[in-house]
């Protein structure tokens, strides 16, 4: 059974190593200040311990205020996971690290949500729609698109 | 021509465009090629063509109302979509299934991964050069267990059969007769093929050691399913992380260490093998009792999000859901399998000729029903 590991506990090692990139924590989930993302990304990945070294998915949802992109990690080698989450409050530009330098799943992922949810991933080396052409009007999977 | 002017003759790669309507391209998937003569160079996949707006659709339905849809997102294996949908609306709200539900779902979720393989390595052939000969094969075994889903659910594509709780009706008396009599043929069949195949030297020839994917990069890049477990990665949902009733069941994971496009095929055809042996198991243990937990028509799951993933066919199927307490979900999200398998595809080839291009598309087994969503 993939055991999910506190998101309490994660958190506090994150802090650990690098204060102040924790925003919020609970037992299901942690959500990451965005400027911090890749380095956090990157200790989750080489921790021995920890060793997330599956990225299960990305997705992203808009609430309003904020969107939030949800990433679920797995360690294949522990059989652990973790889901940790990263917030941006910008509705005309919202933008996040790309994490495809450390997980390069996420490739066609980030371009997915980039075309739908309207979230730019920097440091992608291919930031452009995928499903929908160029010159689409909108990102159809903000909850203020109106058909 | 004089020889100096030859020698001052220069080639250019050239672009090549493949699909999105091409034999070889399952579906209307398409790739931009970047040749070098025959050489693969690069290549850049185009996707979108069957986009439909599934996980917006999903925000405008009912939990229920969605599981049509998820039908039509691998519409190879459709049940195994409907299995996964339904088992994250029940994380999410915290229904309990009944255990007699539970072993049906098992029955069919395997029958559903014999039929997909079934179609998986027919059309692998085809595109190896056998064209339509194992492939005829392989669907008159798929026709005879799609027979049995027209049993129990009266459809042969797109099911509709699991339901929130359960499933939507109980298996009638005559099916598990029926699937005795065709689990006790189909082990021979699989021999037959696997003897047909495995010592024809042409398809040898064109898949040992093409198309090679390294374990670290299968999972640097998500892959899942028969493909990652091709490059030697034991990891099978079914065994990490089990679902419904499939810790009470005996059944190994086959693995393969070369990573090349015949070891691909292997394991396919080593998981029928697998499958047959759950379905004799679930067959035998199946309990009576009701098939379907007492779920309210609107279901309000409270506020949350859960997801669930399976082994689907392809490899890991989830889905994610966010819920804001009212009928429909808030989010709704696919982990699309077939998508997230291509990620690789480019690294694998790279520097290969443009007739082993298409073996290597064709053994990561996608369906483009799921890609483009």
């Amino acid at each position: 059974m993939t055991v999910a590991l506190s998101g309490k506990e994660i958190a506090s090692q994150i802090e650990e190593k690098s204060p102040g990139s924790v925003e919020e924590s609970s037992q299901d989930s942690l959500v990451v200040k965005s400027d911090s993302l890749l380095s956090v990304a990157a200790f989750l990945k080489d921790n021995e311990t920890l060793k997330f070294d599956y990225l299960n998915y990305i997705t992203a949802v808009d609430y309003f205020s904020y969107f939030e992109v949800v990433y679920q990690l797995t360690s294949l080698e522990h059989n652990h996971t973790v889901v940790i989450k990263t917030r941006c409050y910008s509705r005309e530009n919202p933008a996040v690290p790309s994490v495809i330098g450390v997980w390069q799943g996420a490739d066609f992922q980030e371009r997915e949500i980039y075309d739908l949810m309207g979230i730019k991933f920097e440091g992608h080396p291919n930031m452009k729609r995928i499903f929908l052409w160029e010159g689409f009007p909108g990102h159809p999977l903000r909850k203020d698109y109106l058909q | 021509m004089t020889t100096t002017e030859m020698m001052t003759l220069k080639t250019e790669p050239f672009v090549l465009n493949f699909g999105p309507v091409h034999p070889s391209t399952h579906g209307v998937y398409r790739m931009r090629a970047t040749l070098d003569g025959e050489v693969v160079l690069d290549i850049e996949p185009v996707f979108g063509y069957l986009h439909r707006g599934v996980e917006k659709l999903a925000e405008e339905r009912t939990y229920t109302g969605f599981i049509p849809l998820t039908d039509r997102l691998d519409y190879i294996s459709s049940m195994s979509n409907n299995l996964a949908y339904c088992l994250a609306v029940e994380k999410l709200a915290g229904i309990k299934v009944p255990e007699r539900a539970e072993y049906i779902r098992v029955i069919i979720a395997e029958l559903q991964r014999l039929v997909n393989h079934f179609i998986a390595v027919g059309t692998f052939l085809n595109d190896c050069g056998a064209y339509m000969t194992p492939v005829v094969y392989m669907l008159r075994e798929r026709e005879k267990i799609l027979d049995l889903f027209d049993m129990v659910c009266g459809q042969r594509l797109t099911y509709n059969y699991m339901r929130v709780g359960g499933v939507s009706q109980d298996i009638p008396d005559e099916f598990l007769p029926a699937l005795k009599k065709l689990t006790g043929t189909l082990p021979r069949f699989i021999e037959e093929m696997e003897w047909l195949i495995k010592q024809n030297e042409i398809f040898l020839a064109r898949t040992k050691g093409v198309g090679i994917l390294s374990g670290e990069t299968a999972i640097n890049c998500s892959i899942s399913g028969p493909v990652a477990r091709g490059s030697g990665i034991k990891w099978d949902l079914r065994k990490a992380d089990p679902y419904s009733v499939y810790d009470r069941f005996e059944f190994d994971i086959p693995t393969c260490e070369a990573g090349d496009c015949y070891d691909r095929y292997r394991i396919r055809m080593e998981e029928m093998r697998q499958s047959l042996r759950i379905i004799e198991q679930a067959m035998r243990d199946i309990p009576s009792g009701p098939v379907r937990a007492d779920v309210p028509h609107l279901i309000r799951p409270p506020v949350g999000e859960a997801y669930a993933h399976i082994e689907a066919p392809k490899g890991e199927l989830g889905f994610y859901l966010a819920s804001d307490n009212s009928i429909a979900p808030y989010r709704c999200h696919v982990r699309p399998t077939s998508l997230i398998n291509l990620t690789a595809l480019r690294e694998m080839v790279r520097g290969w000729k443009v007739a082993d291009l298409i073996v290597i598309f064709g053994s990561i087994d996608i369906c483009l029903g799921e890609v483009d969503r």
